[in-house]
């Protein structure tokens, strides 16, 4: 299957990128991390062998240019034993957002907070959340899902 | 899709131009026939998609023969609504935007079409006459057939080519669309 216009590709996968950069690095810089994520794909896109599942490929880009976005600004946070009360994106962030995190089940929140506001590896929310490594991939995977869903 | 992501589609386009990875812009133009579809790459206008074409398939043509990086980027095509404008008000004779030939291939088609190109406003040849032109006065069902897949119809005006006998002929965007072009360009008056 070959890929389709990178133009549909923007259409289908844009809102969902987009929805999972506000939660992962804030508002202000979810814009400029989804020009560096598209100009990134559309870089790699000619010579994308298949079009199977695009939406993961656009999205591993963008955790990648998340995690460029947290470095940058040097806000790799300390390891805490303390969940913070509110993440610090909830003021200058997207309220309706983290709504929509706080009205996901206990653990999947707490993954999906450690992971994306406080850039904690995935062993390290394991061990915090008393679970293996892949049992908190699979928090966050499942805690974005559904973002994803109500989001877009 | 909302106005913030279309900012955002903007700007990415912008930046994939100046970083030479805009490889196909396209655009819809509103004009007396419909919605257009007009598609340029750096070299030019490549393809122009009539409102009877699916414009979903135009453009995953181009992503199959051009290349998959295509953007929607109305800005890069501003040149190219301004002339069609001007030519469906009958201000303009001739178009000067430039034209990428990347999908008339080479040979025969691309000899008939590149004459037809060359046909004056208000005026009309026969598929023999292009054929006879491209070299080869049998082939005027070949002829036919390039000019039926004509990428870039209006611009390149295959409508001004007719049947041999007077007839109109055929034509890709439909006779009714034929015909209106050619007594806009005055070239059929009864």
């Amino acid at each position: 299957m070959a890929v389709p216009p990178f133009q549909r590709f923007l259409d289908e996968h844009g809102p969902a990128v987009h929805g999972f950069l506000v939660a992962s690095v804030g508002r202000n810089e979810a814009d400029d991390c989804f020009q560096e994520t598209f100009l990134a794909a559309l870089r790699a896109y000619p010579r994308l062998q298949h079009a199977g599942n695009l939406r993961s490929w656009a999205l591993t880009i963008a955790h990648r240019k998340a995690i460029d976005a947290h470095r940058a600004r040097g806000r790799r946070p300390l390891p805490t034993d303390a969940m913070p009360e509110r993440p610090a994106e909830s003021k200058d962030g997207e309220p309706a957002l983290w709504k929509l995190v706080d009205g996901l089940p206990e653990k999947q929140r707490a993954a999906v907070r450690a992971r994306f506001v406080e850039d904690l590896t995935y062993g390290d929310i394991g061990r915090r959340l008393g679970c293996t490594e892949h049992a908190a991939r699979r928090s966050v995977h499942e805690g974005m899902k559904k973002l994803r869903m109500a989001w877009t | 899709m909302d106005v913030k992501q279309r900012e955002l589609i903007r700007r990415l386009a912008e930046r994939a131009e100046a970083e030479g990875l805009l490889d196909v812009a396209y655009a819809t133009v509103d004009s007396p026939l419909g919605l257009l579809l007009v598609a340029a790459t750096p070299k030019g206008i490549v393809r122009l998609g009539f409102p009877t074409e699916d414009h979903d398939d135009v453009l995953d043509q181009l992503a199959q023969r051009v290349s998959p990086r295509i953007i929607e980027a109305p800005a890069k095509l501003d040149e190219a609504r301004r002339e069609l404008d001007e030519y469906f008000e009958g201000r303009r004779t001739r178009f000067d935007v430039k034209l990428d030939w990347v999908l008339t291939g080479k040979g025969f088609r691309h000899d008939v079409l590149r004459n037809t190109a060359r046909i004056a406003y208000g005026r009309t040849s026969t598929y023999m006459e292009m054929a006879t032109r491209a070299g080869n006065r049998n082939a005027y069902r070949a002829a036919g057939n390039a000019l039926g897949s004509n990428p870039i119809p209006v611009i390149v005006p295959c409508h001004r080519v007719l049947a041999t006998g007077g007839g109109l002929g055929g034509y890709g965007g439909g006779l009714p669309v034929k015909e209106r072009l050619l007594r806009l360009e005055g070239a059929l008056t009864n």
